[in-house]
Order: structure tokens, then sequence, then C-alpha cells
């Protein structure tokens, strides 16, 4: 008897459970999209940084009306930079039919989503949905993993290295290479011998370094490393404490040399490096709050203005601008969110950034192709990053032509 | 051998900021048999500290007032915590300390945001000391070892010299006779946490500004704590000195070892491709390898020495 | 370390030689009906989010009670098992992509077998050097190999596809039952099915005489060795056997998430399964399983509402290790010389009387937390905070007046209560024990 009343009890209690667990029905007044970036634990920086700056996208895009009359909005999902995690957080997305479901952190992570998506679109041909990616870096991810599902409105990591290696100046004839030992550090590093054979034959590298990711806390022994080579310039795709620790390091011992970087305008990097970067260190962006006021664009100039006034972090999402930009378009000449028709709008299209040079989301491998500004931390600027009382100053800048490479993508599109 | 010396001064400096930390650990962890896995976070407290009250009042009152207040946080977790954990066992108190360090982390990044604090090495200090073959060793890299000597001295004179050091020198090996004798040992416990967290404190303060001082802190340097109070063995403080100083120099001076296991073989005329698992761990350089030494090391006196190096208990 | 191995870990009272059967085939039952609770009638489909934490809380319940092998019935605090969890996974992904490509003619239903072998061949090599101690310098070899392991996935290729990790596709076209196992319910099926299987063999291993001199070996090692066996083998064989059953896990995650990256073997995972075990009770057999769902659901469920999560997790052990050492389970199990003398009933009102201040409590500790991290963090990612529901305004002193009172006069009145419960349990304890 008292077994059966457990029995009836919990049976109740799950009756009452699943008729909670009902998927609540996307309202249709906006237009959602699923964001998944991590939230919480050690790389919480990287996903709050990012909701940021959308955030402030989405106030500008929606305040111009949005696509379709309706608005944007964003429904976040913590993957704690776990792939799994992540796929877990797709299944949420795609139970609530959303038509859109992007990411920025972790290449590692947008690399399981594409496959995630691809399976989920031929498995589900009802509820199919793109993916954007907007800070997911890996070169493959638009070559050997391209997928007609993804667009990516970032530029990859080889683009970044054209950039990178073309603004080395002339007067530089010797580079060390320092990189993280995991995938991104690893595509790096290919990248960046393949551009200096490329273009700067007349470089040397005297040393191709990689260190363990985030384990290292005291740079001094490489630096002594990097001083006995005599290189002119350290050439390091690190960031995060691998990138601060490092400058820290060669700043306190004295060194005389160039730190060309790929990431170091990426956020908490200018705090953590404060003055003592001051005209060695450089990085390739995609903008810096100095470039309104180098170019006279008064429109940007207003956007910056607005960002900085509400926030003490740089705005380093120009293609994320873009990106909004360019959904409207493709939405409005789709007249849906339908994955296929908002696709096909997508590719091939072209779209004046907020700076106006005109960027191509490319029709074979859904990579948007921008360009680059190579600028150095100094004073005397404008704007300047995190109140360190230093900002960026353009040095160099890439065209689109310049990052229009060649892909070995084979898209396979749908045949619907 | 321009590198040598300077990779051991590196070391040295590395390998005192590691016994800083481990001392706390080893107290602890010798005479109550806590896992503390919350000595990082409080670590990474006193790094958060020291910045705060150096941008209200100055770095030299924060050196002192930072540690303190550590030190009475890990008192008052230990009255109020892990003494009434104490009885349920030894998983339990590091069940205890787990939670503590999620409820540390996040309320860090709730105070102070999530990215890095502009915590910096102060201008009196900011200079180079002297140079060696043209690299310059900064002042406070001086000062920490200054600070990491005192505060080793000062311990030692603490435990060796007077009355309750020796009590506590006793209660590391012997707790129960210690108490059957009569001493309050609780409170001797809550003296030694407090103490050992003072310890991790003062090491954030002087770290926090030469490293960086972020929400991750803890993370980084919990593992290669752990390794060091093991390797030097429970209840040795000298153990602990020693093994803090080996653990130093070996990731200063594995960084500039260029060489892997196969380049050992190649005179031989055995080359080896990197194709397979075997091939690749066969052929990595050392160099890449090296902050992971350590715990390959931990395995290896574990294996053959489960006392440590100097540990004078068993387990 | 000494005089404290006694108290370290409450002793596991034997498992009844009389099995009961109901409970398993409840379980059975639940399990296979679960997923249809949440069928999305609407548009006539499975809910693929329930899904997906159903088949992970599968995956943990098998990877929680082999971790349980080590510490509640051997005594042996690993911090590596998920190095046997995730190499098992790696093995299987490689495993898949040998099947699909035609290489392997192992059916789908055995690969989690193979997962197995490869997880107990592991644990084999691992646990050789483990074993060699026990205690502390065990626990901390341990700490040692899930360091290296984890580091070395992000590093090497050929085997961990470095950092990316390794990728299969799980249509391998080879089944006994003639499944494509391409849907996700039919992978959660497969993993029930694993589940039971592991479950079963574990349950009887720990009454073997393996089972049980692991036991002897946590309570007095010493005593042991005088009975005549040696613990080191006993130690080595209960790790070698948990790396079995940690790899049938392993094999599984594999299957349904068709990649694996290096979190698979890294340490976080192993402080889960330290968790799931602790808290839902590593004296009883079925403890790690209540642990493994309630984490599950809490990782899972909870971190999509809050980003606070850790902060809940945090406290919920500080709360477990201070008032329930012994785990959910054995807060249950405490409640059996009650219920034998048939006393049950009178403790309904006591837990009335706590529950309601209780709740009040969690009310306003979670209220409290979401608006401080909403004022500190979420604010300023635009986000807009509501909790159960309803909108709050984090200006309006009310919300923080309501949340604070919950917190401050519920835990007062928790206080009072707490004092009256403790009251009358204690007298049905004495009434229990004249009986």
């Amino acid at each position: 008897m008292q077994r059966l009343r457990l029995l009836a009890i919990s049976f109740l209690a799950l009756f009452g459970l699943a008729i909670a667990g009902q998927p609540v029905r996307a309202a249709d007044e906006t237009i959602k999209i699923g964001y998944i970036d991590p939230f919480s634990g050690a790389f919480a920086s990287g996903g709050d940084a990012s909701l940021k700056m959308f955030q402030f996208i989405l106030d500008y895009i929606n305040a111009k009306g949005g696509a379709l009359g309706k608005k944007f909005e964003l429904v976040t999902f913590d993957d704690k930079l776990q792939p799994a995690e992540a796929l877990i957080a797709f299944k949420s997305v795609t139970d609530q039919n959303l038509p859109f479901v992007m990411s920025c952190v972790g290449s590692n992570v947008g690399s399981a989503l594409i496959d995630a998506v691809n399976k989920h679109n031929s498995r589900n041909p009802d509820n199919r949905i793109l993916q954007i990616n907007c800070g997911q870096l890996a070169t493959e991810l638009t070559n050997e993993q391209c997928s007609f599902w993804h667009f990516r409105f970032v530029g990859s990591v080889e683009m970044r290295a054209v950039a990178r290696i073309k603004s080395l100046p002339q007067s530089v004839k010797s580079v060390y290479l320092l990189n993280q030992d995991y995938l991104f550090g690893q595509s790096i590093e290919k990248d960046t011998k393949r551009f200096l054979a490329q273009y700067r034959p007349d470089i040397k590298i005297v040393a191709d370094e990689f260190i363990p990711l985030m384990q290292v806390k005291d740079f001094a022994p490489y630096i002594s490393k990097i001083k006995a080579s005599g290189a002119q310039s350290l050439l390091t795709g690190n960031y995060g404490p691998d990138l601060n620790l490092l400058i820290k390091a060669g700043v306190d011992a004295g060194l005389d040399i160039r730190y060309d970087t790929y990431l170091a305008h990426v956020i908490g990097a200018a705090t953590a490096i404060g003055s003592n970067g001051e005209g060695r260190l450089t990085s390739v962006m995609e903008d810096h709050e100095n470039i309104p006021e180098e170019e006279h664009n008064a429109e940007a100039e207003e956007f910056f203005k607005k960002w900085r006034a509400t926030h003490d972090f740089a705005f380093i999402a120009l293609p994320s601008v873009t990106q909004f930009e360019m959904l409207v378009r493709a939405i409005n000449k789709a007249g849906s969110t339908d994955a296929v028709k908002v696709a096909d709008a997508l590719e091939g299209m072209e779209q004046k950034d907020l700076f106006g040079v005109t960027n191509i989301m490319r029709k074979e491998d859904h990579q948007l192709l921008h360009p680059y500004y190579e600028a150095v931390f100094t004073k005397n600027v404008k704007n300047d990053v995190e109140k360190t009382g230093l900002g960026w100053k353009t040095e160099y800048k890439t065209t689109v032509a310049d990052e229009t490479l060649p892909t070995t993508c084979k898209m396979k599109r749908p045949s619907s | 051998m321009q590198i040598g010396l300077i990779s051991l001064l590196d070391g040295l400096v590395y390998g005192m900021l590691l016994f800083m930390l481990a001392s706390g650990l080893t107290l602890i962890l010798s005479m109550m048999g806590v896992l503390n896995f919350a000595h990082a976070s409080i670590y990474m407290l006193g790094a958060y500290f020291a910045y705060q009250i150096s941008t209200w009042i100055g770095f030299w009152p924060a050196l002192v007032i930072a540690p303190l207040l550590c030190g009475a946080i890990g008192a008052a977790i230990e009255v109020w915590g892990l003494r009434r954990v104490h009885h349920n066992g030894h998983i339990a108190e590091l069940l205890f300390t787990f939670g503590l360090v999620f409820i540390i982390g996040r309320a860090v990044q709730m105070v102070w945001g999530m990215l890095p604090m502009p915590y910096r090495v102060p201008t009196s200090l900011d200079f180079p000391l002297f140079s060696i073959y043209g690299e310059n060793f900064p002042a406070y890299r001086g000062f920490m070892l200054l600070i990491s000597g005192g505060m080793l001295f000062t311990t030692w004179l603490l435990l060796k010299k007077t009355r309750i050091g020796l009590i506590i020198q006793a209660a590391l090996t012997h707790p129960s006779m210690v108490s059957a004798l009569g001493h309050d040992v609780p409170r001797v416990f809550t003296l030694v946490f407090a103490g050992g967290s003072l310890l991790a404190g003062l090491a954030g303060v002087i770290a926090g500004n030469y490293f960086t001082t972020e929400s991750s802190m803890a993370d980084a340097m919990g593992p290669i704590v752990f390794v060091v109070v093991i390797f030097g063995g429970l209840g040795s403080l000298a153990g602990c000195f020693i093994a803090s100083i080996l653990m130093g120099m070996v990731q200063t001076f594995s960084v500039v070892a260029d060489w892997s296991f196969a380049d050992l073989i190649s005179p031989f005329g055995i080359t080896l491709g990197a194709n397979d698992l075997l091939g690749e761990i066969l052929t990595i350089p050392v160099s890449r390898i090296g902050p992971l030494v350590p715990y390959a090391l931990l395995i290896l006196i574990l294996l053959f020495r489960p006392r440590g190096l100097m540990g004078t208990r068993e387990t | 370390m000494s005089d404290a191995a006694v108290r370290a870990l409450p002793s596991r009272r034997p498992v009844s030689v009389a099995v009961r059967l109901w409970p398993w085939i409840v379980a059975l039952l639940i399990a296979v009906v679960l997923p249809w609770l949440f069928y999305d009638w609407q548009h006539g489909r499975h809910s693929g989010f329930m899904i997906s934490v159903f088949s992970q809380m599968g995956m943990m319940i098998i990877f929680a009670l082999s971790f349980n092998m080590l510490m509640g019935q051997a005594g042996l605090l690993s911090f590596c098992h998920s190095v046997l969890f995730g190499l098992a996974g790696y093995s299987t992904v490689h495993f898949l992509n040998a099947a699909g490509a035609g290489e392997l003619p192992v059916p789908m239903e055995l690969i989690p077998l193979l997962a197995g072998l490869s997880g107990f061949g592991f644990a084999v090599v691992f646990g050789y050097m483990a074993t060699k101690q026990r205690s502390t310098a065990f626990a901390m070899i341990t700490l040692g190999i899930v360091q290296l392991v984890t580091t070395a996935a992000t590093m090497f290729h050929s085997f961990f596809g470095g950092e990316g990790g390794v990728k299969t596709d799980r249509v391998i076209g080879n089944s006994l039952l003639g499944r494509e196992y391409g849907q996700a319910i039919e992978v959660y099926y497969l993993i029930v099915g694993w589940m039971m299987i592991a479950a079963i063999g574990m349950y009887f291993h720990a009454m073997t005489p393996l089972g049980r001199m692991a036991n002897a070996c946590r309570d007095n090692h010493e005593r042991a060795q005088f009975v005549g066996y040696d613990p080191r083998m006993v130690r080595f064989l209960q790790f070698a056997l948990s790396g079995f059953y940690a790899g049938i896990g392993g094999g599984l995650f594999a299957i349904t998430y068709e990649i694996v990256t290096f979190d698979a073997v890294a340490a976080p995972l192993a402080a889960n399964a330290l968790l799931m075990a602790y808290i839902g009770g590593a004296t009883t057999f079925f403890g790690p399983v209540l642990g493994a769902i309630l984490i599950t659901l809490l990782q899972s469920g909870v971190s999509l509402m809050s980003n606070s999560w850790l902060v809940y997790v945090g406290v919920l052990f500080i709360a477990m290790v201070t008032f329930a050492p012994t785990g959910l389970t054995g807060i249950v199990l405490e409640h059996a010389p009650i219920a034998r003398a048939g006393l049950l009933r009178r403790l309904t009102l006591p837990y009335l009387r706590i529950a309601v201040p209780g709740l009040i409590v969690l009310f306003g500790f979670v209220g409290v937390v979401e608006l401080l991290s909403f004022l500190t963090i979420g604010m300023a990612q635009g986000k807009r905070l509501a909790l159960f529901g309803v909108a709050l305004d984090i200006f309006s002193p009310l919300s923080w007046l309501v949340a604070f009172a919950c917190l401050l006069g519920g835990g007062l009145w928790l206080s009072i209560e707490a004092r009256y419960f403790k009251r009358v349990w204690d007298g049905l304890i004495e009434a229990s024990r004249s009986r």
C-alpha cells in the first residue's frame, strides 16, 4: 500500500514535470538568435565582452528598424567553452526552432557546431538552422570543414596572417616566432611561415617556438632565449596571460625588440601591458577607435563616441556590425528566416562597412572578406584603450583584394 | 653560460614565490590533513585586496593590510567552516574547500569584474637593479626575493625559537599526543590555518603586480603548489623549501632545453618520425613540455618514496 | 591522517544477499518512459534538449558508479578517473572511424564493450603506477597523472587530434538490431541498455570476494594484510575494473557527441565524479546514481538559467559536507530505524514545518545571488532580470528588501524549526529503539 502510494506520487510528479517541460513556442515578434559562448568559469570574460558588444550592435540595428519589421533578440546559452556542452545547448536552440545559432569563442566549439548543424539539417529538413561564426578563426572552418549552413563574418587566421606579414616594416630582417601549442597557435605558426616565405623572403626566422597553453607563469627564461637570438621582432599569436606576461617580462628585462602580435588588441591586454608596450607593441585588428578620426568619418566617430560613453573597453567587433547589416538585407530579400532562402541571399553579398569599405561575403566558402588595420600602441592618440592613456594608431592597412586568398572549400549545396 | 646564470636567478625568484605559497599549504596539510584547494583562491584574494588597497592608500600599506585580511579570512574559514566539518572526515573537508573555490571565484568576478586588474609594480621599485650580459634584472624581483627570504626566516624563527612554534612543530607530527598533553589543539589549528592563509595572501600581494591579477589566477597556480608540497614531503618545511627551489629551477631551465628524446638517440643513427603517437612523444623537445616536468617528477617520487623528499610522516 | 583514517570514510553496510528485483525493474521502466514525457506533441518530435540531458545523465551514472568503486568501496580518492573515461572515449572515436571505413567488423551495440576493454587496458597501465601507494600518496599520483594526460591531449595530434579533438560519425551501418543510430533517441536507448548492464555488473562485483576485500582494505589495510591478502593487489584489481566500467561510459560519450576533446580527460570531469558520488552518498551503492542525476540537472539545466550556477554548486557542496556527509542516500537511510518502527508518519508535520522556511531561505538566497550578479555583471551585458518568470527591477529597493528579508527572516525561522525537528527526531529514534 505504501509502495503503491509512493509510485503514484512519483508518477504524478513526473507528469507535472512533463507538462512543465513542453517547449515554449518561440514568440513571433522578434527574430531570435541562439548565442552560445562561455559565460561562466575561466573564459567568462570572452563571452561577457562579446555579449556587451552585440547588445550595443543590436540596439544600433534595431533602432534602424531591424528586418521585416521585427527586431533582433539574442537568446544566450553558456557552453563553458566545452564542445559537449555547446552541443547540448545547440539541442535547446533547435528545440525552440530558432532560425540562427551564433558562436564567437573557441574554434573547437565552432568545429563541433559545424558538424552538429550539418547533421541536424540533413536529419531535420523542416527545421533547418543557419550557423553564424562571429569569432572562431581557425582557417579550416572555411576550407576543409566548409559548409553551406556556416557563414563566417570575421577574417580567418590566414587572412590575419597576410596583414601581419605585409605590415612588417622593411627594416625588420629577423623574427622570433613564439606561439601557443594548440590548434589555433599551430595554425598561426603555419600561416606565418607560409606568408613570410611568400611576401618577405628576406626575413630570417631565427627560432620557431611553442609554449604549452596557459601554463607558463614565468617568461623570463624565454626572454633570455629571445635576447640571445638577436631577433628584431617577436612575432607571436599569443593572447591572454600568455601574451601579457610575455610582454611584461620582456620590458622588465630591458629587451629592445618589437612585439608584433596578432591579438594584443583583445580585451584585457592593454590593461595588463600598460605603458610597457608604448611604441613597440603592434597588432593586426579589424578596427580600432581612432580610425574614424584618421579617415574623417563622422558617422563612425558618433558610433564609437556612444560606445565609449557607456563602456570602458575597446570596441573591436566591426565585422559584427557588417554581419547584422548583411543579415537584415538577406532576411528582407528572402522574405522570411528560412535557412536556404537566407543563405542564398547572403552568399555573394557586398556591403559597405562602418568605415565605408566594401566587404564581400564570398560565395565559394561563406567567408567574409574585409580589410585589416595594423596599428601601434602609443600615446598622443585621441581615444585611449581601457583608460591606460595609450591607444592604437594605424600604421598599415590591407585591402579586400589583399585578403582574398584561395580556398580549398568544396561546398556541398542542398538540393532543395 | 649567460643563459645559465640568468636562468639560475630567475629560477630562484620563481622558486621562492612557490615556496611562499607552498609553505602555508604544507603546514595546513601536515597538521590538519586538509587538502586545502582554496589556498590558491586566497592567494588570488591577496592580489585583489592589494590592488584595491593600493588604489585607495598605496602599495606599502597594502603590503601589510592585505595579508592580514587574508589571515583573518583563513581564521574565519577554519572556525566557522572546517571545524564543523572536521569530524566528517578528510573528503568532507576537501569538498568544503572545493566549494569555497567556486564561491570565491564567482565573488571575485562579481566584485571586480572579469578583466585583469591594472595592478602595477610601484614606481619606487620599477627600475633595473643590475644587468647581466646586457639583460636587466628588475629591482622588483630583488624585492620579491627579499620578502620571501625574510618571510622564510621569520617563519623559521617562529617555529624553532618560540613556545607556540614548539607546539606547532609537535602538532605537525603528533597532533593527538599534543592534545593529550593539554594544549588547545583546535586553537593551534586555527592559528596555523590563519598563518598559512596570511602567507598565501602575501604571495598574492607580491606576485599579483608582477604577473597579472585576474580571476583565473587561482587555477593557474593551484596544481603546481600541490606538487611542491607533496614532493617536499609532509611535515617538513625544509623539504618544501628544497622542492620549491627545485621545481622553480626545473621549470626555468627546461625552457632553454631544446633537445628531445629523439636527439639523444640520433647519434646512434636512429631517426624517428612524428607520424604516430609514440613518434610524437619521442620527438617533442623538452622546452615544449617544460611545465609538465614537475608532474612527472611528482609521480616518480611518489612511486619510490611516498613520504616525499623529506617527509617525516607517512600520509 | 593516521587516526583520522578510521573516521575518514564511514563503513558501508554489506549489501544484503537477498537481492530485491523490483527497484531495478522500476528504474528501467522509468528510464524507458522518460523521453516520452517530454515529447513535443505540437511538432511531432522528441525534445532534443531533454534527450541530451537524459543521455548525459545515463553516461554520468555509469561514470559516477565506477568512481564509487574506488572512493566509496575501496577508499581510494582518485583524481584521474576522467583519464580512464576520456581515453576510452578517444579510442572509441578511432574504433568508430575504423568501423565506418569497414576495417572493424564490430556492431554498434558491442562498441561500448570495446570501449570498456580499452578503459581496462589504460587502467592497468596507470593503475600499476598509482596503486603502488595508498591514501594521500595515491591521490597525489592521480593528480599528477590527470595533469600530464590533459596537456598531452592538447599537444599530440595523431591520437588526440590536438586541441580540436577527434571526430567521428556514428552511423557505421553495422548493428545487431538493424538500427542506424542516427537519431538521438536510439542512442539514448543504447545508453539505457548499457547503463543497466554496467550497474548490474558493478552491483554484483561489490558482493564478490574482491569487492569485499576492497571494503576491508578501505577500513583497515593492516588487518587485511594480516588476514592474508595483498592490499596492493586488491587496489590494483579494483582500479583496473573501475577503469573497465568508466571506459563503457567513455565509449557512450563518444557515440553520443561524435567528438571527443581534451576536456573529457581533464580534472574538472574527475572532480564532477567526486561530487556526484559524494553528494548522492558514497556509502550506498545507489548514492552515486542519485548524485549523477542531480549534478547533471544542475550543470545542464541550471547553468542555462543562471550564470552564477557555480555559486550554487559551491554552496551545495558546503551544505552537504556540513550537514549531510553521508550524502542524500545517507539521509534517506537514516530514516530506516524509524520506518521499521512504523513511526515515519510522525515526521510529516516536522518536515512540512522545515520545508516552508527552507523554501523561503532558498528563494531569498537565489534572489540575493541573482540580484548581486545582475548588478555587477548581467546589467552591463544588457540582460533583463527575471526570476521564476517574474521580471525584477534591481533599482527598486523592494526587490532587494524582499530577497534579504526572505534570506534572513527565513533563516531565523528555519533555525527555530530545525531545533524543533531535532527534538522530534531524537524522540523518534529513542522510541524506535525501544520497540
